[in-house]
């Protein structure tokens, strides 16, 4: 205990603390002058172990007022400020003398300017506002006495493009600050090493070990356990029966969309009007920090939330999560769970609340991984190109830099670690002058080469333009939504939707936002005006990417717990029943192998392949499909894709199945299918924003975007016929190849397929394959035809609606 | 490719899915809104686009003019981004205009964006009648007269089984023909909004582009 000095050491007694056994071995690990990687579950007092070293120093010595001693980064700027007045209180009760500021998108002018003359001891950002920082000609200067960075929530920022820019400017602030260390501050995550790869070599891994296991139990509807969908609507009451019973609850749903559904509906039951609130990613900002303040005074009994939730400022009132619909991940549940969890000792308390049956298995298969202490997810991906050129632009804005340097300084990170020099210089040059095959640009370069090899910023403007559009969140058009006020005035703003569900509204039209019951009255300019109420039937906004596919890891469990009736005791009596029927009319799909029914009916017939690799893949997957089925003579019509399964439905009787999902899918089709989908070239347009091909602010010029940009899918056609290799054209791929098509699940599916498949042709539709075939009316279904083909359709079905009724026999 | 005839007064338009139009009588080929040097436009500004966009709408023109071997070429307005524009041309574009200026007689008409040309093989003009078929850069919302115009870019929306599918597109009524930008990085107006539809009170017909037939909605489009 002797490493804590007196004064910290009384103030510890005071606070009834002792020091913990990671605390400890984050002050020696800092003492020694490691890099620090403290993996920590929520309420194990990780925030006090990654700044103690610092506070420690700065009371110290005479540190404190030398510059900035001391940085935080964390993803959220409410999570800075929340541990802003944390840190105050240890500061003042001890009477340390030490400043702590933030600095973020919300800081004024004025202070930032104070900040960069009289830099506070210790400052609290977020990754964009670091690198707007870094990309000043002071930064140099401003960061040479820096001595510790604190990264918050790591396995959060490791993976994503805000992950890749932070760790950018960690790479560069080591060079500017030569006495620094990095302490990263994780949840548990299922892969460590990566984390600490992140921070880069020689750290330090200090691990607090698991708290208390979590509580889970299931929680069922009254009735029976609905055969599809994925609201959890019919548990509506059961919930609100539980949040009766605990002090306050978090109600996690998987989208927005169904936040909104599921707040109308436990509010349509709830007669004693218990204050339950609503919050996710694209209310207003006020209107979030209202529910946030709200719970942090423990004035509501419940929040209806999203991942908007997942993250951020710990409320000590939470005593209960529920989950409605599949959790979808073992290590993104226990993350939810964790948001209950406040005391490492105690256990948190959960619920599941399965919106179908096969849910039922995925909560099942959750609550088993969690039991044994697994945890899953995809490692991080390789840091972004796109985003290594907004950071080789800033880089050059706070001076000039030399390409050997850099290259030495960026691979000195995870994500860069196995960048190439080829696409390092490819980035370069792309930055410098557009990186094109015809040399036309020589003119309007961005960048310059001295007679030394320094690279400089060609001028004012671009640093100007750069230093406006630092960042790598790139959101879809969005219109915000605001309440007609008085003469014609806007009232208060509700958030934001996206431009294509307004696109398809008329005046009149109702739907539901931020919990009410709107009607569309106008689009104004880019204001969506509103009022409350409204008939008929209301619409729900849903938004791209909204709906995350199950890990592979819980994929595998489900496969398993079917394949083995033994544990299916535990299961609700109409899941074992379903079960059960199914073993009786066809087979269960086994843990290795891929099952593929098919069956006629109604005069088509359907093909179901039981795969299990979540939505995502199974789209591609089915796009694939129908393609060879098309060629193979079975007249596909089209397809519609679970978490679970695929099914597609022909005019013809497919066999051949072996053939039909052989490998050779993801040759020529995939190619050819990927460069022409939206999803390409919607990732391109990310890119092109991220690496500064298009800017989303103009210095000077007040001028609509419209106006100055060019459609980033024109920029990429043009780009696909003439230049292929052009790096952003690789950075598209790169990311598109992720999550959202899924090639590399497809790929272990095909694998699987090889080996074994089982093929079943039925008589009639098979118990296990009815929830799919309840989707098919709800969800768009996604058939072969090309544009021009369904626009060919169209024009002929107007022409024959159209046409004089003369003509009709 | 196959084009739409349309009668026109005393003319017979042939629509192009590349977005020009034939006056067969007059043996005059029209497009509208090139926007040559948008791609180097941007780059002054600091936006590095892929420079390739004159070339590749130099080349779609050229394709255009063997096809339909016309007595004269109209651009119609708007032909470059800015008012500098024409001084950018790289010298192996200011070539292929050349080629095309020695097969045919070229007409700019001028535009709110290039008010400015010279140094161009051809007149330059601020509108040209063609019989009693005016062209002009921008339609007039009196129009008395036959007339051909561009400057709005139209597309148009067509909304079936569950997908938005948008193109560049003609649109027309009676004495009115708009066409769409020719131009490799143009973008474009829905015909809905307001100051298309203004120019169309009756409504009309709109033909949507694509890879080589046209495809015709009635406008205002539902």
């Amino acid at each position: 205990m002797d490493i804590l000095p007196p004064l910290f050491a009384d103030w510890f007694a005071a606070q009834g603390w002792q020091l913990r056994a990671h605390q400890q071995a984050m002050l020696e690990a800092a003492a020694s002058g490691d890099n620090t990687l403290l993996i920590a579950p929520t309420g194990g007092g990780k925030t006090l172990a990654g700044f103690l070293p610092s506070l420690i120093q700065l009371a110290d010595t005479s540190s404190s007022g030398q510059g900035l001693h001391t940085l935080y980064v964390s993803p959220l700027k409410a999570l800075a400020t929340d541990i802003a007045r944390n840190l105050v209180a240890p500061i003042e009760a001890m009477q340390l003398g030490i400043t702590v500021e933030t600095r973020t998108g919300d800081t004024s002018a004025t202070r930032r300017a104070r900040q960069r003359q009289r830099p506070p001891d210790i400052m609290l950002t977020t990754p964009e506002s670091l690198a707007l920082l870094l990309a000043s000609e002071e930064s140099a200067a401003f960061f040479k006495n820096l001595r510790c960075v604190v990264v918050d929530e790591i396995h959060a920022l490791a993976g994503t493009k805000r992950g890749d820019q932070l760790a950018l400017c960690l790479s560069h602030l080591a060079s500017l600050a030569n006495l620094m260390r990095k302490t990263g501050l994780s949840a548990t995550v299922a892969h460590p090493q990566a984390m600490l790869d992140y921070l880069g070599p020689n750290t330090k891994l200090i691990n607090a070990g698991g708290g208390a296991p979590p509580e889970i139990r299931l929680l069922l509807p009254a009735q029976r356990i609905p055969w599809a969908g994925h609201m959890g609507l019919a548990a509506a009451e059961t919930v609100l029966a539980k949040i009766s019973q605990a002090r306050m609850s978090i109600v996690f749903v998987n989208t927005r969309a169904q936040a909104e559904l599921m707040f109308q509906n436990i509010w349509k039951h709830n007669t004693n009007t218990l204050p339950i609130g609503l919050h996710h990613g694209s209310l207003d900002i006020t209107q979030r920090r209202r529910v946030e303040a709200a719970m942090g005074r423990g004035d509501l009994r419940a929040v209806i939330a999203t991942s908007s939730l997942d993250l951020g400022i710990d409320w000590g009132g939470v005593d209960q999560v529920i989950q409605i619909g599949a959790p979808k991940g073992v290590s993104r549940l226990l993350q939810r769970i964790g948001r209950a969890n406040h005391r490492l000792d105690e256990a948190s308390q959960a619920m599941l609340v399965p919106a179908n049956r096969f849910e039922v298995l995925e909560c099942e298969a959750a609550m088993a991984a969690v039991q044994e202490h697994t945890l899953d997810g995809d490692p991080p991906r390789p840091g972004g190109l796109d985003v290594l050129a907004q950071h080789l632009m800033g880089l050059a804005c706070a001076g000039p830099f030399h390409p050997d340097v850099v290259f030495a300084e960026v691979t000195s990170v995870g994500p860069y670690a196995d960048l190439s020099r080829r696409d390092f210089d490819d980035v370069l040059m792309f930055v410098e002058n557009g990186g094109y095959a015809l040399a036309a640009y020589e003119r309007y370069r961005k960048l310059f080469r001295d007679s030394e090899g320094l690279v400089w910023a060609a001028n004012d403007m671009v640093v100007r333009q750069h230093k406006m559009n630092i960042g790598t969140i790139v959101e879809a058009s969005k219109l915000k939504i605001r309440l007609a006020g008085r003469r014609a005035a806007f009232g208060p703003a509700l958030g934001e939707v996206e431009e294509y569900f307004i696109n398809n509204l008329t005046p009149g039209d109702t739907f539901i936002f931020a919990g009410r019951l709107l009607v569309f009255l106008r689009l104004r300019d880019t204001v969506v005006e509103v009022a409350e109420g409204g008939k008929g039937d209301p619409k729900v906004p849903a938004y791209q990417g909204g709906r995350m596919p199950m890990t592979t890891h819980l994929a595998s469990r489900v496969r398993t717990m079917l394949h083995d009736p033994s544990c299916w005791t535990s299961l609700p009596d109409d899941v074992q029943e379903w079960l059960h029927l199914q073993k009786q009319r066809s087979v269960m799909p086994g843990p290795d192998d891929l099952l593929v029914e098919t069956f006629p009916r109604h005069g088509r017939w359907y093909l179901v392949a039981y795969c299990f690799e979540g939505r995502n893949a199974h789209q591609t997957l089915g796009m694939l499909l129908t393609k060879r089925m098309e060629r193979f003579g079975f007249r596909p019509l089209g397809f519609v894709a679970t978490d679970y399964v695929l099914a597609i439905w022909s005019l013809q009787e497919p066999d051949n199945i072996a053939q039909l999902f052989s490998q050779d899918m993801l040759g020529d089709d995939l190619e050819e299918w990927l460069a022409e989908s939206s999803l390409l070239r919607r990732s391109f347009h990310h890119v092109a924003v991220i690496a500064g091909l298009i800017h989303r602010n103009q210095p000077g010029a007040e001028k609509s975007r419209r106006q100055v940009t060019v459609n980033s899918k024109l920029i990429y056609d043009v780009l696909r016929k003439h230049q292929p290799d052009h790096v952003l054209l690789r950075a598209t791929r790169a990311d598109a190849g992720g999550g959202m098509v899924d090639i590399g699940r497809i790929a272990l599916l095909l694998e699987r397929a090889r080996h074994k498949i089982v093929h079943m042709v039925l008589p009639r539709v098979s118990p296990l394959a009815v929830p799919v075939m309840l989707e098919i009316g709800r969800e768009r279904v996604t058939g072969e035809a090309t544009e021009d083909e369904l626009l060919l359709e169209a024009g002929a079905l107007l022409d024959d609606a159209m046409a004089p009724s003369a003509v009709a026999v | 490719m196959t084009a739409t005839r349309v009668p026109f007064h005393d003319e017979i338009l042939l629509l192009d899915p590349s977005g020009a139009v034939f006056l067969s009588a007059a043996r005059m080929l029209v497009v509208a809104d090139l926007h040559f040097e948008k791609s180097s436009s941007a780059a002054l500004q600091g936006s590095l686009l892929p420079p390739y966009d004159t070339r590749i709408t130099l080349l779609k023109l050229q394709r255009v003019v063997n096809l339909y071997q016309p007595m004269s070429l109209v651009f119609l307005g708007d032909s470059f981004h800015d008012r500098t524009g024409h001084n950018r041309l790289h010298t192996a574009d200011f070539a292929l205009l050349r080629k095309l200026a020695a097969k045919t007689r070229i007409i700019w008409v001028t535009g709110n964006h290039d008010p400015d040309l010279d140094s161009l093989p051809g007149e330059i003009v601020p509108c040209w009648q063609e019989g009693n078929i005016c062209l002009r850069h921008e339609a007039q919302i009196i129009n008395s007269h036959y007339e051909i115009s561009g400057h709005f870019h139209p597309k148009a929306s067509i909304m079936t089984r569950g997908k938005r599918i948008t193109r560049p597109c003609f649109a027309m009524h009676n004495k009115r023909l708009m066409l769409p930008a020719f131009g490799t990085y143009t973008g474009g107006l829905d015909v809905n909004a307001a100051g298309i539809a203004s120019l169309f009170p009756a409504g009309g017909q709109v033909f949507l582009l694509g890879k080589d037939r046209l495809f015709r909605f009635a406008m205002p489009i539902v």
